[in-house]
């Protein structure tokens, strides 16, 4: 049976790895090929990487970097982080990535999809959606979507965009929930049901995990998911020591019992 | 040595890595000519089922491989779209397969499940061996294999599937008929699996 994907998150910054709270005060958490080798004895399931410089500094993706994580992997690996061409995606797959992550240039252009779909395959094509919650009338909970780190409104509604990725038949989407970013405190359900229902393609939810718990409860309302995490896998302990972690064997037997 | 077939896929790379770390001999290839020296053979897959059988008609690779592989019983292990080739057709496409392993590669129906998602087929699943090769040898049944595609072999005879894998539907996430050999997952991104693959398949 397919499993669910457990999957850490690990964000480049200043060329080493970080790690944010609510997109902010970004804390160093190590060096990233030596996370990677580290993550292949643990056997992850699938390692995500985003530089969260690339689009700010308008910086285009550093093909360095991705050539030496992509040798190391042992597992799939999915890059983002300022990729705003068809022929960036192309060097990235080439070079040994699974999946090339989008956001802000998708948000602005949906048409990008579609071409970087037929050029490595639409399989290979995420998108990251960095979403905030909003109070709407009556107090109907809303989401908004961000760019560049959470700083920009994109004006987008959630639901139409989410219907709009599903159209197009991008390979996966990824939703990044900016309050509850290095919060811990459990992924945001409300958020998660949202997009479930919205699309029928693969999603993975990223944003407040703390605990093996947190995933194993999103594996059992929704069974096959991807569950992606920073702070849990990079941070051990109340006082959030930096301990680069991942389920052993026993553990992730336990969380994925009830899929 | 191992001729690991070049036509811009970026998996390739991971696959010379696995073989270098195992000391084991291999060479990237994109010239038909350059493949005699290859003992086994390594068929990747790039982007669509007519991309890649383009390239493999236009490179003028097609007709290498028919010597090698069909008169001097090379051994060739394809992944992915690399095993989907070796089929008559595919419903991804209009042109013709290498057709070496008789059936037809077909689309997974939304029908098939009850819950989302479910197109494409991606992340880990396990494989159930149907033959005894000494391609599965060590491996460990629980970690399984990374897969991720949207068209699945449908084998013509039975005899020809190695493994079968669930996913909507039983399909062949494995297939083999004399020295050919074709995987649908990913053994150069499957953890100790698939170095235990790839290194089964240079010793067999």
């Amino acid at each position: 049976m397919l499993r669910s994907r457990i999957i850490p998150c690990l964000l480049v910054h200043n060329k080493g790895l970080v790690k944010t709270t609510g997109f902010k005060d970004p804390k160093y958490v190590g060096d990233p090929l030596n996370a990677v080798k580290i993550f292949n004895e643990k056997e992850v399931d699938e390692l995500m990487v985003l530089d969260i410089d690339a689009t700010v500094e308008d910086r285009e993706p550093n093909l360095e970097l991705i050539k030496n994580l992509a040798i190391e992997c042992r597992m799939p690996f999915c890059y983002g982080g300022g990729v705003t061409t068809v022929d960036q995606a192309k060097n990235i797959i080439k070079l040994g990535a699974e999946k090339v992550a989008l956001s802000s240039a998708a948000i602005n252009d949906t048409s990008l999809l579609r071409k970087m779909g037929e050029a490595v395959g639409s399989q290979s094509v995420v998108v990251v959606i960095d979403v905030k919650k909003k109070k709407g009338l009556l107090g109907k909970t809303t989401y908004e979507i961000y760019t560049k780190n959470g700083r920009e409104k994109s004006g987008k509604k959630l639901e139409n965009f989410l219907k709009e990725l599903n159209d197009i038949g991008v390979g996966e989407i990824v939703i990044n929930s900016i309050d509850r970013d290095g919060t811990m405190e459990g992924y945001d359900n409300t958020l998660v049901k949202l997009v479930r229902d919205a699309v029928d393609i693969p999603i993975t939810i990223l944003g407040g995990a703390g605990s093996h718990e947190d995933i194993k409860s999103l594996i059992k309302d929704y069974k096959i998911i991807g569950a992606a995490a920073g702070s849990l896998f990079v941070f051990k302990g109340k006082y959030r020591a930096v301990l680069i972690n991942y389920p052993n064997r026993i553990e992730k037997r336990n969380i994925l019992n009830n899929q | 040595m191992i001729g690991i077939i070049d036509y811009g896929s970026g998996n390739i790379n991971a696959i010379a890595t696995i073989y270098k770390n195992l000391n084991i001999e291999c060479v990237i290839v994109s010239n038909p000519n350059d493949l005699d020296s290859a003992d086994k053979l390594i068929l990747p897959g790039v982007g669509s089922f007519d991309e890649t059988m383009r390239h493999m008609l236009n490179s003028g690779l097609k007709s290498k491989l028919d010597e090698l592989v069909l008169v001097r019983k090379t051994p060739i292990l394809g992944i992915c779209v690399g095993m989907q080739i070796l089929s008559n057709s595919s419903e991804e496409g209009s042109l013709n397969g290498l057709g070496w392993i008789n059936g037809k590669v077909k689309k997974f129906e939304k029908e098939w499940f009850q819950t989302k998602p479910h197109i494409p087929h991606m992340g880990w699943n396990q494989i159930t061996p149907r033959k005894s090769t000494p391609l599965f040898d060590n491996l460990d049944d629980e970690l399984g294999f990374y897969f991720v595609h949207s068209y699945y072999f449908d084998c013509e005879d039975s005899d020809d599937t190695l493994a079968i894998t669930d996913y909507g539907i039983t399909f062949s996430s494995a297939v083999s008929k004399a020295n050919i050999y074709g995987v649908q997952f990913h053994p150069e991104k499957s953890h100790g699996n698939g170095v235990n693959l790839l290194k089964n398949f240079a010793i067999l």
